[in-house]
C-alpha cells in the first residue's frame, strides 16, 4: 500500500500550508464547500467508509457523529480533536502532527462542517511543546489563508479552532476526562450517559475523535468511502493505519499499512522493524499500548493487525502501540512498570481502580523484591478481576486489569519462581545499550 | 513528582502578571465560552513566567478568572506538569514507562541522579538541575527517551547523557 496518513513525512517544509496546498492539499475541502456539498453528504460519506476510531475503541466515527440531535435547541456543537497521545508505546499522532499539521487541520475542518460545529479545538498533550507550536503555526496559516474563520472559501461556514494543551495526566486522553479538562477542571471521567453527543463539552453535543481518525476523514473526502473500504482485510476493518512498534526490535518506528497487516510481518518484515534485537527470541508482545493484553508469540501466529483480529486473540488493537519484549524479559518487572503507571494515573474517582491498582503496583513489587508470598500469584488475579467490566467510570481499570489477567496465567511459571527464588526467570533487570 | 503533589508551596512574595503576560491571558480568553475553560492556558502562563506556580500565583489565576481558590489549587495538583515548588534551571525529564522501562530507563535514572549527586524529585544545591521519572512521553520508538524542559533527548544512553549534562552545565 502506498502511504496515505504518513505519506508527507519527511517532505522538505512538509508543515508549512504552501507545501500541503501544492501538494493537493485542502482540494478535499475546496470540493465540498466549493461544489456545494450539504453537511449530511461529508457524514454519509464517511459513515459507509466506517473510519473506526484510531484512539483505541475503535468504534464507527460516522456513527458517533450520528448520534448527535438533529435539533440542538440553540445550543453550539463543539469537536474536539483528541490529542492526548499518552497511551504508552503510542507515538503515532505526534509524527503527524510534527510533520504534517494540516491534514489534521483539513480533517477537522471537514468534520465540523459535517457535524455543524463553529468552534473546535485540539486537546493536545503538556509534553507536546513542539507539536503546539507547529499546530498554531498551521492554525495562523489556515486563518491567512482562509480555510479558517468567517466564510471559509466564501462558502458560508464559518469556524474557530483553538489549540488547548494539557498538563500531564493520562486520564485526560478519556473521552470525558478531556471534556473535564478543556473546562478547566481535574480531569476525572464522567458517567455515561449521558453520551459527550448530547451533553459534552459547556453542556453542549460534543465529538470527540484522534488525530488520525479526523486525518482518515480527509483521506475519505479526498478518494471517496470505497477506496477507504477497499484498503484492508475486511469492511470493518479498513482503511490505511499508523502502527507503532517499540521495544526490543531492531527498527522501531511508526510503520503504515492497510488495516489487517499479519502481526509477524510488522515485527519480522524487511519493510518493517526488522526482527528481534541481536537475534533473540520473542517472549510476549502487547498488541494494543499498555491497557491491553499481553500475547504469546504462538498467539500472534495468524493475528491480523487490525480491530477484530487481536480482539479474536483475546487482547486489543487499541492505539496500534505494538511493545515486543524478548525472551530475557522479566515479565514481572515488565507487569509492574505497567502497573505503576496505572496506580500513577488513576484519577482516583472509584475506589476498585484508585485502590486496585495501588495494590496491585505494592503486590507485583514485593514479589519483584524478592518479598513475595506464594498467595500472592492468585491475588494478583483475584484483584483484577474485581476491578474490570464495568465497575468503574470509565475503562482506566479495565486497561490496568488487562496485563494483569493475561500475564499471569500466561506467565504464572515466571511469578511462582520469582517468588520461590527471589529473583527473575530472565536475565534480571533491563540493561542501557550505549551506542 | 507524585509525592509532592498535594502541598502547593508559599513564594513568600505577592503575584501580580506582568503585561506581557496579561496581554497573552486577555487573548486567550477570547478563545473559550467561559473564564474557566481558559484555567490551564493561564497555569501555562503563570509557570512559563515564573518557573513554578506558588500559591501567591495559584491565587491570582483564581482572582482573574473568578475562581475559587480551592477549584484552583485542586486543578493544580491533579496535573503532573505544573511545578509546585522551584524547580532546577534544567528539569531533567526521563521516561521510565514500559518501552523505555524494556530499553533500561531505570538504569538511566540511576546514572543521572549518581552524576548528579542527586535522588529523584531532587534539585541539586547549585539550582541548575532537577531530576524526575516521568511517564511515557510518546517516544518509544527512540527510548529511552527524555525531556529537558520542553526538548525531548532521545534516544538517550549513558555516554550521551553525560555530554548533554557537561553541555546544560556550560549554558547554565
Amino acid at each position: 500500500m502506498d502511504k496515505v496518513l504518513s505519506r508527507r513525512v519527511g517532505v522538505p517544509n512538509s508543515q508549512s500550508i504552501d507545501t500541503y496546498v501544492a501538494d493537493g492539499g485542502y482540494g478535499g475541502l475546496r470540493k465540498v464547500l466549493t461544489e456545494g456539498w450539504a453537511p449530511e453528504k461529508v457524514l454519509e460519506e464517511v459513515k459507509k467508509a466506517n473510519v473506526r476510531g484510531r484512539g483505541g475503541a475503535g468504534f464507527s466515527a460516522g456513527v458517533k457523529w450520528g448520534f448527535l440531535p438533529k435539533d440542538t435547541k440553540g445550543k453550539p456543537v463543539y469537536l474536539l480533536c483528541n490529542a492526548d497521545e499518552s497511551e504508552p508505546g503510542t507515538f503515532k499522532d505526534r509524527l503527524v502532527m510534527e510533520n504534517d499539521p494540516h491534514q489534521l487541520l483539513e480533517g477537522m475542518i471537514l468534520a465540523s462542517y459535517a457535524i455543524r460545529c463553529r468552534n473546535a479545538y485540539i486537546y493536545i498533550r503538556g509534553e507536546f511543546y513542539d507539536g503546539e507550536r507547529i499546530l498554531n503555526r498551521a492554525v495562523e496559516e489556515a486563518y491567512a489563508k482562509g480555510f479558517l474563520g468567517e466564510n471559509i472559501l466564501g462558502s458560508g461556514f464559518s469556524l474557530d479552532l483553538t489549540v488547548h494543551r494539557g498538563a500531564g495526566a493520562y486520564i485526560c486522553g478519556e473521552e470525558t476526562g478531556l471534556i473535564e479538562s478543556l473546562e478547566g477542571k481535574r480531569g476525572q471521567p464522567r458517567i455515561k450517559p449521558p453520551f459527550p453527543a448530547i451533553s459534552g463539552v459547556f453542556a453542549a453535543p460534543t465529538i470527540v475523535n484522534n488525530v488520525e481518525t479526523l486525518c482518515c476523514v480527509k483521506h475519505v473526502i479526498d478518494r471517496g468511502a470505497d477506496w477507504f473500504l477497499k484498503l484492508g482485510r475486511n469492511e470493518k476493518n479498513a482503511g490505511p493505519k499508523l502502527f507503532c512498534i517499540s521495544g526490543h526490535v531492531n527498527r522501531p518506528g511508526v510503520y503504515e499499512a492497510a488495516m489487517g497487516l499479519p502481526f509477524k510481518d510488522l515485527i519480522y518484515g524487511e519493510a518493517y522493524a526488522q526482527g528481534i534485537k541481536g537475534g533473540k527470541k520473542l517472549k510476549a508482545v502487547i498488541p494494543g499500548g499498555a491497557s491491553a493484553a499481553l500475547l504469546k508469540p504462538e498467539e500472534i501466529e495468524d493475528c491480523p493487525l487490525d480491530f477484530d483480529g487481536v480482539a479474536a486473540k483475546g487482547s486489543m488493537l487499541g492505539s496500534a502501540a505494538i511493545i515486543v519484549m524478548d525472551e530475557d524479559t522479566c515479565i514481572v518487572a515488565a507487569i509492574m512498570n505497567i502497573l505503576k503507571f496505572f496506580s500513577h494515573e488513576s484519577c482516583g474517582q472509584c475506589t476498585p481502580c484508585r485502590e486496585g491498582t495501588t495494590w496491585l503496583y505494592r503486590v507485583l513489587a514485593r514479589i519483584e523484591k524478592g518479598e513475595g508470598r506464594i498467595e500472592d500469584v492468585d491475588l494478583l488475579t483475584r484483584v483484577a478481576g474485581q476491578m474490570a467490566n464495568g465497575l468503574t467510570i470509565c475503562v482506566l481499570a479495565d486497561g490496568a486489569a488487562a496485563p494483569i489477567l493475561s500475564a499471569v496465567p500466561k506467565f504464572r511459571d515466571e511469578f511462582l519462581y520469582h517468588v520461590e527464588h527471589k529473583r527473575c526467570m530472565g536475565a534480571g533487570r533491563p540493561q542501557l545499550v550505549t551506542a | 513528582m507524585s509525592h509532592t503533589r498535594y502541598h502547593i508551596e508559599a513564594a513568600g512574595e505577592p503575584r501580580k502578571f506582568p503585561p506581557e503576560a496579561m496581554a497573552r491571558i486577555e487573548k486567550l480568553l477570547t478563545r473559550y465560552p467561559t473564564k474557566q475553560a481558559a484555567l490551564l492556558p493561564v497555569l501555562w502562563v503563570a509557570q512559563e513566567t515564573w518557573g513554578w506556580i506558588s500559591k501567591e500565583s495559584s491565587e491570582e489565576v483564581a482572582r482573574l478568572l473568578g475562581l475559587p481558590a480551592s477549584h484552583v489549587d485542586g486543578v493544580l495538583t491533579f496535573y503532573t506538569m505544573f511545578n509546585l515548588r522551584p524547580v532546577g534551571k534544567n528539569l531533567l525529564q526521563i521516561c521510565t514507562s514500559i518501552s523505555c522501562h524494556l530499553l533500561g530507563a531505570e538504569a538511566l535514572v540511576e546514572h543521572c541522579g549518581k552524576k548528579l549527586g542527586i535522588g529523584v524529585e531532587e534539585t541539586t544545591k547549585d539550582g541548575k538541575f532537577t531530576l524526575v521519572e516521568v511517564e511515557c512521553i510518546a517516544g518509544c520508538d527512540k527510548a529511552p527517551s527524555m525531556m529537558v524542559n520542553d526538548k525531548y533527548y532521545e534516544p538517550m544512553d549513558e555516554k550521551k547523557l553525560d555530554q548533554l549534562l557537561d553541555r546544560l552545565v556550560q549554558e547554565s
